[in-house]
Parts: structure tokens; sequence; C-alpha cells
């Protein structure tokens, strides 16, 4: 009973919300490893490019929320979803028509790349804050809750309860869906081959008479969709705040890394262990110890690792620590 | 000094001159003194990025340690928090001291198999180890009359020692940060260091025992005199007069900004000075030689790691005396308003539009970019004003466009580093 109580605490507050957050972050440093891989630069615009997808998305939901149109228990955000990925990708491809490719042919130093993207990221946020403002929003509806924390402890009869929330289920089932159907494509199809082969050997791969340009559209195609998936699940699970976008780089970056640049797979491994590391270094132990510990014992801290205050710094304390330690990744990264 | 540089600063100043015309002289002084400070910033991106080719974007974090410094230096101490806590901060320090010392020592005596082990570890202990005595420690320094300190204070020095000071220590963090980042691919050390001013805010915004956090620190010692105090003299009165000033309140607050303003052309002249002479120096070649091609200059027999990591520790020392001076012109460190858009990326435009790799271009850079940012929201209220004139008055589209004139010069800042740098790398001042 108590093993069972403890678990239950532990997967309310600490595994259930990771998951998501995980799932979050893994489809935004997938994004960004793929841009890595191909174009070979980091992303500072990725943040904004979320933030924008979530943006279109919120704003088609209202006119859908508007006109009466939901989808029963599930959020009709994901209604409006194709809509904020098609100008997501829209986007994208546009920014990298008007601003990148003129350095890719210029065979430009990464670092400029880099400080390119900073000014997409500066013009993004200018738009978005123009559009939709600087406020917060909550779009999620439909069903709040797939089991409640009431629900639960009565169906189980122990004393704490497990929350599911629709929004961590559906982000959870769309990452699965999305992640599938990516390493699908990447996998199984031409073109997927294709990007692989330049990401690996880009000179290799113009000999065998790959388009470069077509590797880097659709590149920015699955960026720009990813980003908005992202975008809008991390809107939907917490709220949508403009600035949080900068702040999430961070976590993306981090996760990145350690998975591995252009490494897909490091992605959503990096994803997840940054989530569940930020939020089991700030959980505080101290329930979870009392009911493991002696009948009417609890230990007299909060046993807390670090303040809940400092949770984006663990992402920062995560990229340090791979940076000493293997910096090419948990899966070896190629880009050194 | 071109025909071109002194044509631009005489622009930059009459177009200041313009704003004291048909705004205000406050308005054009307060601008004025901004401009040193980001002037001086830029300066010290110049020096990363500019000489070296070092990207890094935690210049805000720097700038916050400056401030901070500022904080530490001139406020009063607070005798009742250093009486319920001295002794225990004094022994977490000392917990600190031996768990550096272990780790060191243990990662010699240890096996390479088994020294990620020990450290892990041995940092873990030590953590714990520190936590016993500071916790409460900080507990009770939180706890003394919340409302007004509830911190250490400072030393209660002049503030003016905070400049150095704050240029020491983020010359420290700087080196902290370089030994791990430096080395690396550029776009870590670009990641790291944006990683590195979020924490290092995170730290200032939390720990209320150290920097009173989001209460903010008012009231910081002033090295000018006061307003109040100016209308009350009588030397100050007279010259009013002799100068034909109307309203004594608005000449003593410009007084006290052109105070200021002589305090940062000092400063400004002193680091310019410094970094001119650095830039014509063999060192200025070197730097310039390692960062248009490293491989060669590292066959020339250069430590280009050791080069990058002494240019990293001065640019980010730079950027710790203008945080100093920043928070000695504001009175006051509120955490909350660093943030990376306006402390890093928007120092990164300066250097960028003035011109990579030139010190006068950059300090021009940062006069004219903090110009436009400051006179950017009556622009975008024009811009808007403009665009929604033909809808009628009660359109909801208008009003939330007039709503959005702010974030304008979000557009403006990123537009100005796109153009630039593709249709002007080198920037208003290109490098000789």
């Amino acid at each position: 009973m108590e093993i069972a109580n403890a678990f239950a605490l532990l997967a309310n507050f600490v595994i259930v919300p990771a998951t998501a957050y995980g799932a979050q972050l893994a489809l935004g440093a997938l994004g960004v490893t793929i841009i890595f891989g191909i174009l070979r630069f980091a992303n500072f615009s990725h943040g904004e490019l979320m933030s924008f997808g979530a943006m279109v998305t919120i704003l088609v939901t209202w006119l859908l929320q508007m006109n009466g149109i939901g989808l029963g228990p599930l959020p009709t955000a994901l209604l409006a979803l194709p809509v904020g990925i098609l100008a997501t990708v829209a986007m994208a491809v546009l920014t990298d028509r008007f601003v990148f490719r003129f350095y890719r042919k210029k065979r430009a130093n990464p670092i400029v790349f880099a400080i390119v993207s900073v000014g997409v990221m500066f013009m993004m946020a200018g738009i978005i804050r123009i559009v939709i403002g600087p406020d917060d929003h909550s779009f999620a509806d439909g069903e709040r809750f797939l089991i409640s924390y009431g629900d639960f402890k009565k169906l189980t009869g122990w004393d704490q309860g497990i929350a599911i929330k629709q929004t961590q289920v559906v982000t959870v089932v769309v990452t699965l869906i999305v992640v599938a159907f990516l390493f699908w494509f990447l996998q199984k199809t031409r073109s997927g081959k294709a990007m692989r082969a330049y990401s690996d050997d880009e000179d290799l791969a113009l000999l065998s008479g790959i388009n470069p340009e077509r590797v880097v559209l659709i590149a920015w195609i699955i960026a720009g969709s990813l980003a908005c998936i992202a975008g809008t699940l991390y809107g939907l699970d917490k709220t949508y705040k403009p600035f949080i976008f900068l702040q999430i780089l961070l976590p993306i970056f981090a996760a990145t890394i350690l998975g591995g640049i252009g490494q897909p797979v490091g992605a959503v491994l990096g994803g997840f262990i940054v989530a569940f590391s930020e939020v089991t270094v700030t959980y505080a132990f101290k329930r979870f110890l009392a009911y493991l510990g002696p009948d009417g014992w609890a230990p007299d801290g909060l046993v807390q690792l670090l303040s809940t205050d400092y949770k984006f710094a663990v992402s920062f304390v995560i990229l340090v620590v791979v940076l000493l330690v293997r910096p090419t990744g948990i899966i070896r990264g190629k880009v050194i | 000094m071109t025909r071109r540089v002194v044509f631009l600063y005489g622009l930059m100043l009459l177009v200041l001159i313009g704003v004291g015309f048909f705004q205000s002289w406050n308005v054009a002084f307060g601008i004025f003194n901004l401009c040193l400070i980001s002037a001086v910033m830029a300066l010290g991106v110049n020096m990363q990025w500019g000489y070296a080719g070092l990207f890094n974007v935690g210049i805000m974090g720097f700038t916050a340690l400056g401030a901070l410094t500022a904080v530490l230096v001139s406020m009063p101490p607070v005798q009742e928090a250093w009486a319920v806590a001295g002794g225990d901060l004094a022994l977490s320090f000392l917990c600190l001291v031996a768990t550096v010392v272990a780790i060191v020592l243990a990662r010699r005596m240890v096996p390479p198999a088994f020294r990620m082990l020990v450290t892990a570890i041995l940092v873990v202990a030590g953590y714990f180890l520190i936590g016993v005595f500071f916790l409460p420690a900080t507990d009770r320094i939180e706890s003394i009359d919340p409302a007004l300190s509830g911190y250490l204070g400072g030393l209660g020095m002049p503030v003016l020692l905070a400049w150095p000071l704050g240029g020491v220590v983020a010359a420290g963090a700087g080196w902290l940060i370089g030994k791990i980042a430096l080395g690396l691919r550029a776009d870590y050390l670009a990641i790291a260091t944006l990683g590195i001013s979020e924490i290092i805010i995170a730290i200032i915004k939390y720990e209320e025992w150290l920097s009173r956090g989001v209460k903010n620190v008012t009231g910081i010692p002033r090295p000018v005199p006061y307003e109040v105090d100016l209308v009350d003299t009588q030397w100050f009165v007279d010259l009013a007069t002799s100068l034909g000033a109307t309203d004594i309140n608005e000449a003593s607050s410009l007084f006290v900004k052109f105070c200021y303003g002589l305090l940062f052309i000092v400063v400004l002249a002193i680091v310019m000075w410094l970094a001119e002479r650095a830039l014509k120096s063999p060192w200025g070649r070197m730097m310039r030689a390692i960062r248009d091609n490293r491989d060669a200059a590292e066959a020339m027999g250069k430590d280009v790691k050791a080069r990058h990591l002494q240019v990293f520790v001065l640019g980010c020392a730079t950027c710790g005396i203008a945080g100093a001076m920043l928070a000695t012109l504001d009175g006051q460190l509120t955490p909350t308003s660093y943030i990376p858009l306006r402390f890093t990326f928007l120092i990164w435009v300066m250097v960028i539009l003035g011109g990579s790799g030139n010190n006068w271009g950059a300090v021009l850079g940062g006069f004219v970019i903090w110009f436009l940012w400051v006179e950017a929201e009556p622009l975008g209220n024009w811009f808007m004003a403009t665009v929604t004139a033909p809808l009628p008055d009660d359109s909801a589209i208008g009003a939330h466009l007039m709503m959005g004139a702010a974030y304008t010069r979000y557009l403006l800042m990123g537009a100005i580093l796109l153009l630039v740098m593709r249709f002007a790398p080198k920037g208003l001042i290109p490098e000789r």
C-alpha cells in the first residue's frame, strides 16, 4: 500500500508532467537538430518559430470556437493545427528564401548564420507581439482530465491519486505519431535518405546527384511543422506566453547537444532526459520518502535538490557537463 | 579619424541636439547617458566579436553582475543580518572551499577510470554539507525586516569604486565560463553563454539574501548631487539664473544628468583609449590574425585558446563596468529588467551596425541603436496611427494595432540587423 502511494505521488508530480514536457522538448529539439544537420548552424529563431505556429493555431482556434465548431472531448486546437502548420512552414520557407539562402550561396561561416537567425528572431518576436500582444492566452478546451485526482483515488482506494490531464495525453499521442512518421520518412523514403546522406557528407551527396535546394526545402518544411506542433502542444499544456519561447530555447539546445547534434534519435532522447532531470531535481521528495520509510517518520527537510526557481539552470548544468565530458553527445553527433 | 567618422559622429550629435530642441533637453540628456553606457557595452562585445570572432550571447549576465557589484559595494551593510548569520555564512564558505580542494585533490589521486564517479560523489556531498549551514543562515537574513532590508547589504563604500570592481567580478565570471566553453565550436560558445547569463539572472532574482531579488534594491548612493539638495544650494541657484533657466527643478535635473554624462564620458574615453591601443599593438594584430585564420596562427606558435580566454575576459570586464554604471544611473537594481532582448541582442545589433572590429564603429553603433530603440516608440505610434487612419475610430483592429505599436521596435531592430548583414556586412565604419 505504502509503496503504491509513493509511486502514485511520484507519478502524479514527476513522471506524468515530465513525460509531457519531455515530448514537447523532443519535438522542439528535433526541429533544431534537423536544421543543424542540414544547414549546420544553431537556429536561434526556432523558439520564435514555435511561438509563431502556436499563435496562428490560437487565432484559428478562436475562429472555430466563435463558430461553435469543436472536437468534443479533444481540444479544438487540434483542428486548427493543420492551418498553423501551413502558416509556419510558409514562414520558415520564406525566411529561408529571403534570408538564409543568400548566405548559403556564399558558403558563409556558421556564426554568420547564427547571427542572422538572431535578426529573424527579433523580427518574428515583433510580429508576434504586434499580432497577438504580449499577454498570456489559455486556449485549451474540451475535457479537462482523462482521469482526475479524485476519480483515481476512488477507483483504487489509495491515499494518493494520479491526475492525467487531457492536454498531457494529447501531447504524448501527437508526439508519438509525429516522431514515428518522421523516422519512417527519414529511413524509408527517397527524400529522407537523401537528407541523411546530405547531412552525413555534403560533397559526396552532391556528387551522387542530390539536389541541395530540395533537401534544404524539405528540412525547413519539417522544421516548421515540428516547431508549430511543439509550440502548440506547449501552449496547450501550460499557457501561451510569447516571452517563454526565448527561455525554452535553452532546454531545447541542451537536449539537442546532449543527444548529439544532427541526430534525430538523440534529440528525442535528449528532450526526455532534460525534462526528467528538470522535474526530478526540483521536486521535493519529502512525502515520497515518508511513504517509503517507517510509519510516522518523515525527513526533516524538503529533500529538494534545487528550488523550483532554478528549473532552467538544470538544463544548463546538463549542457556544461555534456560539453565537458562528451561534447559529441550521447549518440555521436557529426558536427564538432 | 577619417572624414566619414567625423561626419557620422557629427550627424549623430545633431540628431541628439534636435531631440533637445523638439522634445526636451531632459529627454536628450537621458538618451545621451544611456547611449554612453551602451557604447561601453558595445566596446566590450566588439573586443570579443570584432577582435577575436567569439560569439558571446551572455552579455546580459555580465551586465547584471556589474549591477550587483554596484549594490554590494555601495549600499550600507545590514549589521543585524551579519550578526545573526555571519558565522554560518563563513562556515558555508569554508565548506565550499573544502569541497573544491577535496575535488581537486581527489582528481589527482584517483585513477582515471573512477575520476568521474568520485567527482560526482564529492560534488553531491559538498552540496549537502554547504546546505546544512547555508540554508538556515539565509532564512534568518531574509526574515529581518523583509519589507525594507532582508539582505546582507553592501560595504557602504563610494559607488564609483563599484565601477572597476564590477569589471573585476564580471572578468572572474568570464574566466570561469571561458575555461569551460572556449575551445569548443563557435555555436556551442553562444549557447553556453546564453545559458550562463540566464543562470546569473536567476541567482540575482531568487537569492534574496544577496540582492533582495525581485523586491529590488533601491536608493543606491549617487556619485553626483541630488536634485532636491541642488534646488536649495545657493551657488547652483545663482548659476542657473545667470544661465537664464526659468524652471529651477528642471535645471537641477538637467545638471544631474550632465554630471552623469561627464562621468560616463570619462569612462568611455578611458576604455576607448585602452581598446584602441590594444588593437594597434602587436597583441591586436595577433588577435586579428587568429580570427582570420586560426590554423595559420596556431602554426605560427600562437596559443589560440589562451588568447581567446584573454580577450573573452577583457570583453566581459567591460560589460561588467557598463552594468555597474547602469545600476548607478538608475539608482536601483531591478533583476527583472535584465532581459536578453535588450542587453544581449541589442548590443549585438549595435556592434554589427557600427562595424565589427572597429572601436569607433562600435561606439557609433551604440549611439545610433540606443537612440532608435528609444525613439522607435513614438515612431511606431506615428506609423500605426498612419496605417490605421483610414479605419473608423471605434475599429477593434485599429485599437489592437495601436496597442502593438511599442513592439515595432523589435521589427525595426531585426530589420536593421538583417539589412546590415546582407548589404553592408562591414558596418557603418568598416574595420581598417
